[in-house]
């Protein structure tokens, strides 16, 4: 009888996840956005390509935009890695998550958490980015679904949010330009549904 | 079709799953993992056409950590998602037909171990001669592809008549004839297509898979695995992205299931980028000629359609995108006497399909590039031109189509207010320029893919005595918001917050039947048989609640969580104690709705192809700047008007509308499915990878100005049609003519890059046609055409000589009317 294969050896590395300190041991040619999704089971973080072209595996190491999928679990060691599941709260959504929630920035949703992670960096070192700041910024990202359109109002509309303004969407992002409104019952009168 | 007033539809609420798409808490289909899960590679041929004299992967299943092996032999069982093009194998059976067709698959430990495997696969080919074009196709009748299809290598050979199109001619001042080719280009959904199978002790399969169509998804597996469909259960996961590119049964999905089956362990298979590319079953390329007659007022007298598309190695859905070529060039703008004539021939290239827009975008880019021709040709305005012409709403086309509400006129005039096109064209700067399209989409198709008279969607509705209602639909939410939809529908009419609704969905055990997310018909679909069900619910309630209250029926109103008298609004009940009157009075409460189109007008061979419940609208006024010098240009603004009907959400009908304006943007600028033919016949694909592939990135999206036509439609729920799909139409031919409008020059072909408008400009230079595009249309041997008298020279939608229709018509059930 052949003698069983013999068992890899691997690595055991400790870093912070989201504010919280883990230890985790993993082949050690995987990557950071392998050991996120396959070995702590944080599938917020999403994979399109697994070459760096499509920046759906985005999240911040030491508060800066990484590509997880090129990026070593090895090299995490110590450092404090930060991933979707790390930017909202018990208490509620992160302004950017609910900013993207409210403009429909997020449609099939399996490019989002690479787009909130990277705007979270750019927020955290601007806090009043200009569009053409904000398009540069997500340059790396890319989205199938949105035109980017509503990603950049979410941007903009979060931001302002941060900044301790009292924002609210525009009504062009909501109903586009010159809508007619006529069709729209009053929401808080009672009256029975007229089709 | 006054515009109804409603409280929940026509808000711009979030999504329904919009928490969790922001956390990633989302579940897709390679999220999932259970316990002694394998994982599953596909060896694929690196060969375009060759025969596989040999596969031979029990070297493979020898080593440590692999489990299983399959080969074509294992599943010789052929599929395909038309009836008429069952011609997939899970893996192939005897030939190989593109680079990237599954050979040979290997269930592991873990995926490392399952690549590994495939290298020890040994697999002796036999060299077959390649086809990399529609020329090369046309010119080459052996060896076919396939053994089946109209001739040689052609999978599908039509042509049609309607009306009397040489009195059409005869009739017109100016006769335009023009060439046009259309690039393919491909989904390239972020999310890459995942499936996990477990086949239970109880002989059970169970199929996650990012799949817009899980009930053909389940038709397919029930064919090739040979068991009954009640022992299959398919879960559709939200898909990430689809497009069209996840709505054909595909090879992973069998193999894994066939690998579970045989470990009864689950097994799980996630694509690389690469592999989505070879999925593909996108736009295919297609060349044109287009002969139009109009007259001196820029109406059109007659047109002669013709269109060879380059179908790829598979039938996919190809016999209906050629139909779709050719069907809904009527519908926007009068059109008295048409012919159309299609061709689709198979080439050694991943197999072509559904892309947005299915099959029109070509046509439709042809079309309004050529009549910006002619309205320079005529010295006319080419918006004031088209508004001058539009199809009536609440009419039939030549070509048997029913058009009901018809909003593009007021699209056109929006767009054209908005971008100061009277007072801006023809006074910009130099290199600056404004281009107009328009275009017209189906909300779903009249007939089924397979024949059958039973619904196209269902809803089923629970209500129990918490208050709690739950929505039943086997529709697919891909992002385009489908589950959101059905909440808002029912809540409407329940007077409810649609927050409060649970939505379960795609799910074949579970969830009546819906065809599936393609063709825009999912709003107009489930949204009518939520819509039903949702009614039916209510006058149960109405009935339990004007018992109690002592009102007529008609006075029980329906708001705010609360069932009362209209008449008296503190006189009635919260939500959930109606439903518990109501289940009190009729036992426990469910209901049930459907929806089935109306029958189409058209009586001919290959009418199946055309007929929607109804038709968006859409017309978008593009601005360029082109450099002169090199041909290098962006596009600055687009401003956008969609006829929805009636807007269901508006934020999420506005993210359509911005989404497939990029996406049309990408094909105009940029996207191409491009190969390289080897020394040695080898056909393979230039770039698959996203890096190569060019997309737009947030660089190169230009400001959107986006406009909301609500022109209601009998047919649709609340009056809503569709905008998936119809907004991407007019980009590409407005990006044309917008270049044309700056700089003088004609690109006739999708993508219009710097190098072909550079082109252009070397001919203008030197004193050629200012043109860049195709020269020549190939000789295909299009069979006779069917004739069939228009509705204005009083036909009845059949054929004049039914004998006529015999050759090259449509065989089988799935396009034809009965």
């Amino acid at each position: 009888m052949p003698s069983p294969p013999e068992i890899p050896s691997r690595a055991h590395v400790a870093f912070h996840l989201n504010g919280e300190p883990v230890q985790v041991s993993f082949a050690p040619h995987k990557t950071l956005l392998e050991v996120l999704r396959e070995d702590l089971q944080l599938t917020g973080t999403k994979h399109g390509c697994e070459l760096g072209e499509c920046g759906a595996c985005a999240v911040l190491v030491d508060g800066r935009p990484v590509l997880s999928c090129l990026v070593l679990g090895l090299e995490c060691s110590g450092r404090a890695v930060k991933t979707v599941e790390g930017m909202g709260s018990a208490a509620g959504l992160h302004p950017l998550q609910k900013a993207f929630a409210d403009l429909g920035a997020a449609q099939c949703g399996y490019c989002t958490p690479g787009f909130l992670l990277t705007a979270q960096a750019l927020l955290d070192s601007n806090a009043s980015p200009s569009l053409p700041q904000i398009r540069e910024a997500l340059a790396g990202n890319i989205c199938r679904c949105t035109g980017y359109v509503k990603i950049f109002e979410a941007v903009e509309l979060a931001a302002a949010w941060m900044r301790g303004e009292e924002a609210a969407p525009r009504r062009e992002s909501l109903y586009g330009t010159d809508f007619d409104e006529s069709g729209l019952l009053p929401v808080n009168q009672p009256e029975p549904v007229n089709r | 079709m006054t515009k109804p007033r409603t409280r929940v539809v026509g808000r711009p609420y979030p999504k329904v799953d919009a928490a969790a798409k922001v956390t990633g808490q989302t579940r897709f289909a390679d999220d999932l993992t259970l316990p002694r899960m394998l994982h599953c590679k596909l060896l694929r041929s690196r060969r375009a056409h060759a025969k596989l004299v040999r596969v031979d992967a029990s070297k493979a299943l020898a080593l440590p950590g692999v489990l299983a092996v399959a080969t074509g032999a294992d599943l010789p069982i052929a599929f395909g998602i038309l009836p008429v093009s069952q011609d997939e194998h899970a893996l192939c059976l005897d030939r190989v037909r593109f680079v990237g067709d599954p050979v040979a698959a290997v269930a592991a430990v873990d995926e490392d171990t399952a690549a590994d495997a495939l290298a020890a696969i040994d697999v002796e080919y036999e060299d077959l001669a390649t086809i990399d074009s529609i020329d090369a196709a046309v010119a080459t009748p052996e060896p076919r592809i396939h053994d089946y299809g109209d001739r040689d290598n052609f999978h599908k050979l039509v042509s049609m008549e309607f009306g009397d199109l040489e009195e059409g001619f005869a009739n017109a001042d100016v006769v335009r004839d023009d060439l046009f080719f259309y690039e393919g280009n491909t989904h390239l959904p972020l999310e890459q297509h995942a499936a996990l199978a477990d086949f239970g002790p109880d002989g059970k399969l169970t199929l996650w898979s990012s799949t817009q169509t899980p009930h053909y998804v389940h038709r397919a597996l029930a064919k090739v695995l040979e068991m009954p469909a009640a022992r299959i259960r398919v879960i559709a996961t939200p898909n990430g992205g689809g497009f069209g590119g996840k709505s054909d049964p595909f090879n992973h999905e069998i193999v894994v299931a066939h690998l579970s089956r045989v470990t009864r362990r689950p097994v799980k298979i996630c694509l690389t980028r690469e592999e989505v590319f070879y999925c593909h079953r996108g736009r295919h390329p297609t060349l044109m000629r287009v002969r139009t007659g109009a007259k001196r007022d820029g109406s059109i007298t007659a047109m002669h359609f013709q269109t060879a598309l380059d179908g790829g190695g598979y039938g996919s859905y190809g016999v209906a995108s050629t139909y779709y070529t050719g069907a809904l060039q009527t519908v926007t703008y009068q059109v008295p006497a048409y012919r159309f004539d299609g061709a689709r021939v198979f080439t050694n290239k991943p197999p072509c399909g559904p892309k947005r827009g299915h099959g029109t975008p070509q046509p439709r880019f042809a079309l309004e590039v050529q009549l910006d021709k002619i309205a320079v040709d005529l010295g006319l305005d080419p918006a004031a031109m088209r508004l001058a012409h539009l199809q009536p709403a609440n009419s039939l086309t030549a070509n048997f189509l029913r058009v009901g509400s018809m909003g593009l006129g007021p699209c056109i005039e929006k767009v054209v207010e908005a971008s100061g096109w009277r007072e801006r064209r023809g006074r910009m700067p130099p290199g600056r320029g404004l281009g107009i399209a328009c275009s017209s989409y189906i909300c779903g198709a009249g007939l089924p893919i397979y024949w059958n008279s039973m619904p196209q969607s269902g809803v089923q509705l629970k209500l129990d005595r918490s208050g709690g209602v739950a929505v039943f639909c086997g529709s697919t939410d891909i992002g385009q918001g489908s589950d959101s939809i059905l909440a808002y529908v029912v809540a409407e009419v329940l007077g409810i917050d649609p927050f409060d609704i649970r939505v379960v969905t795609a799910d074949t055990d579970l969830t009546p039947v819906d065809l599936g997310s393609y063709s825009s018909r999912v709003t107009l679909m489930t949204g009518n048989a939520a819509l039903q069900a949702a009614e039916r619910a209510r006058e149960l309630l109405s009935a339990a609640v004007s018992e109690k209250l002592g009102v007529p029926g008609p006075r029980v109103a329906f708001a705010e969580g609360r069932v009362f008298d209209v008449e008296a609004p503190e006189n009635g009940f919260d939500f959930a104690d109606a439903v518990a009157l109501a289940e009190s009075k009729f036992g426990t409460l469910g209901t049930v709705g459907s929806y089935t189109p109306p029958p189409s007008a058209g009586r001919y061979r290959g009418a199946g192809v055309g007929p929607s419940p109804a038709y968006s609208y859409s017309a978008a006024v593009l601005e360029a700047a082109v450099d002169a010098e090199t041909g290098i240009y962006t596009v600055e603004k687009v401003w956008i008007a969609h006829d929805v009907g009636k807007c269901i959400n508006p934020v999420l009908v506005v993210g359509q509308v911005e989404g497939s304006v990029y996406m049309g943007l990408g094909e105009a600028m940029m996207e191409e499915m491009a190969y390289r033919s080897g020394v040695n016949g080898n056909v393979v694909h230039k770039f698959p990878s996203m890096l190569e592939y060019k997309s737009p990135t947030t660089m190169e999206m230009p400001e959107v100005v986006t406009f909301l036509v609500e022109d209601p439609d009998p047919n649709g729920p609340f009056g809503a049609k569709e905008v998936g799909q119809g907004p991407l139409l007019p980009i590409p031919p407005a990006v044309a003519n917008a270049v044309f409008d700056a700089v003088g020059v004609r690109v006739d072909e999708v993508p219009v890059t710097p190098e072909k408008i550079r082109k252009a400009l070397r001919a203008k230079e030197q004193g050629k046609t200012p043109r860049y595009g195709p020269e020549v249309f190939p000789a295909i041997p299009f069979p006779e055409p069917v004739h069939i008298p228009t509705p204005a020279e009083g036909g009845d939608g059949r054929a004049r000589d039914r004998a006529a229709t015999g050759a090259g018509g449509v065989r089988g059930p799935v396009l034809t009317t009965p």
